[in-house]
């Protein structure tokens, strides 16, 4: 078991930047994120898209704020545990003993959810009967293509994913390649790509369809697809990938008894702790009378939590307010003492 | 003001005044009507505030801007008639539309 003073749910722009205000204060912090990167949003959802309103960042990218934020934190050495989901709170005592998706086990002070709208997850088929199949006939990543050689695959999807599969998986495996319109999001060169394909008989396009209906026993044996004016065709497939995009789900965080509202946890805005002691929420997951879904205001929110986290770490001290520029004892932690 | 008619999943019809300026998913979300998520905020980065609108009202609809389409691609059982409600802005002429939430969201 991992003992730190604070446990921070989420590696998005506030999380992150909680860490940095909690190591000035002097207080220990691991992150815990879902995705296989830092960074949350900025980083899955608009890594090249500028952000305008950062303040004194006059412009930079989703992937540039990630960047720099990690520098920031850099001298606190916080460590980060990717892929993995936080499952379960426990109060033990005045401890929080915590488990991941990843088997982790963490026993801290306080608790900071940073968790954004959730955690991000793929995006699965309408058809009900499809969940049956998944993970054995129906995947939505890849974890091990040789599985596919060949195999019959049909691949759900017009974005990068969708395109790039299709592309790679035709190589060795006959691919059937589905999309609900004609246009694609992906990148051109993939689509002309995936048209050449098409023109050479190596993948077979089929747009303007959408599922209809799978069959099968334990394993997926065809499937329906259905055109825009009604027609149907079926055919034999042994593996079906749909690749939607991510969306974002909270999740296990809706089993740990907070005042939740509107997907969104209810806090106080004095220091961002919950109806729950010693658990704090921060950022786009949070909400109060005049709450903005800004990165300003969770950094704001962030270094409120900081310090609401304090008196359960250290009770027995008390936090001084101090500025960076001066004080001898964060420059010490930030590494910077002359 | 300006009425839109959200018809829910149930079929009920829920006719609401709302201010012009505002989107078709903030009319939504402001008066609690269920079935619109709207996850990013207005965004585009979600599909969760997927409409669809009524066939006589979809020519009287502001164009979609780049993105909308990619963005539909991971709505839940998206059809011609989809919409994101977050790119609907309320004006006067669309005085009465009407439009019908999915089942889900995700
Ligand atoms: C297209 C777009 C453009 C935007 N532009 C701007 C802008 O210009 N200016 C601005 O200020 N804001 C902008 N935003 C909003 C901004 O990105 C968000 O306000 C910000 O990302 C919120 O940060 P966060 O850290 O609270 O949450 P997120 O960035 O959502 O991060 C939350 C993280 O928590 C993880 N997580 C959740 N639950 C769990 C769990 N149980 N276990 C493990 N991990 C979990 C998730 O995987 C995720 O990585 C934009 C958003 C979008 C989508
Ligand atoms: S609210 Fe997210 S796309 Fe409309």
């Amino acid at each position: 078991m991992i003992k730190k003073d604070v446990l921070i749910i989420g590696a998005g722009p506030t999380g992150i930047f909680c860490a940095h205000q909690l190591g000035i204060i002097g207080l220990s912090c691991e992150i815990v994120d879902n995705l296989d990167k830092a960074g949350g949003q900025c980083i899955e959802l608009y890594p090249d898209k500028p952000i305008y309103d950062i303040p004194a960042v006059p412009e930079c990218t989703g992937e540039e704020l990630t960047t720099n934020l990690l520098q920031q934190i850099k001298p606190f050495n916080v460590k980060f545990h990717l892929n993995e989901r936080v499952e379960e709170l426990k109060k033990v005592e005045t401890r929080w003993h915590v488990k991941t998706s990843g088997k982790q086990e963490f026993d801290v002070a306080s608790i900071v959810i940073a968790g954004g709208v959730g955690s991000f997850e793929p995006r699965k088929f309408a058809l009900k009967e499809c969940e049956k199949f998944e993970g054995s006939s129906i995947f939505y990543s890849i974890k091990d293509k040789t599985v596919f050689k060949d195999k019959t695959i049909s691949i759900f999807g017009g974005g990068d994913s969708a395109l790039d599969w299709a592309i790679e998986l035709s190589n060795t495996s006959k691919v059937n390649l589905i999309h609900r319109r004609d246009g694609f999001s992906g990148a051109e060169s993939s689509v002309q790509k995936v048209k050449e394909l098409n023109d050479k008989g190596k993948i077979n396009l089929y747009t303007k369809y959408q599922i209809d209906s799978v069959s099968g026993e334990n394993n997926i044996k065809s499937i329906k697809i259905k055109h825009d004016d009604g027609e149907n065709k079926e055919f034999k497939t042994d593996y079906v990938l749909g690749f939607f995009g991510l969306i974002m789900q909270l999740g296990p965080i809706l089993d740990w008894g907070l005042n939740i509202s509107k997907k969104s946890i209810e806090v106080n805005t004095e220091n961002f702790e919950t109806n729950i002691d010693g658990i704090f929420a921060i950022g786009d997951i949070c909400t109060y009378p005049g709450k903005l879904k800004l990165i300003l205001s969770g950094f704001h929110e962030g270094a409120l939590a900081a310090r609401g986290c304090f008196k359960y770490a250290k009770p027995d001290e008390k936090l001084r307010f101090e500025f960076t520029t001066t004080s001898k004892a964060a420059q010490e932690r930030l590494g910077v003492k002359k | 003001m300006t009425k839109i008619n959200y018809i829910t999943h149930d079929n009920q019809t829920h006719t609401i005044d709302v201010q012009n300026g505002l989107t078709v998913m903030e009319g939504a979300v402001q008066n609690d009507i269920p079935g619109i998520d709207a996850d990013c905020g207005g965004g585009m980065a979600c599909a969760t505030c997927h409409v669809y609108v009524n066939e006589e009202w979809l020519d009287k609809l502001p164009t979609k801007e780049d993105g909308e389409e990619d963005m539909l691609d991971m709505a839940f059982e998206p059809k011609q008639n989809s919409r994101l409600s977050c790119q609907l802005t309320v004006s006067n002429e669309l005085d009465g539309l009407v439009v019908n939430i999915p089942s889900k969201q995700v």
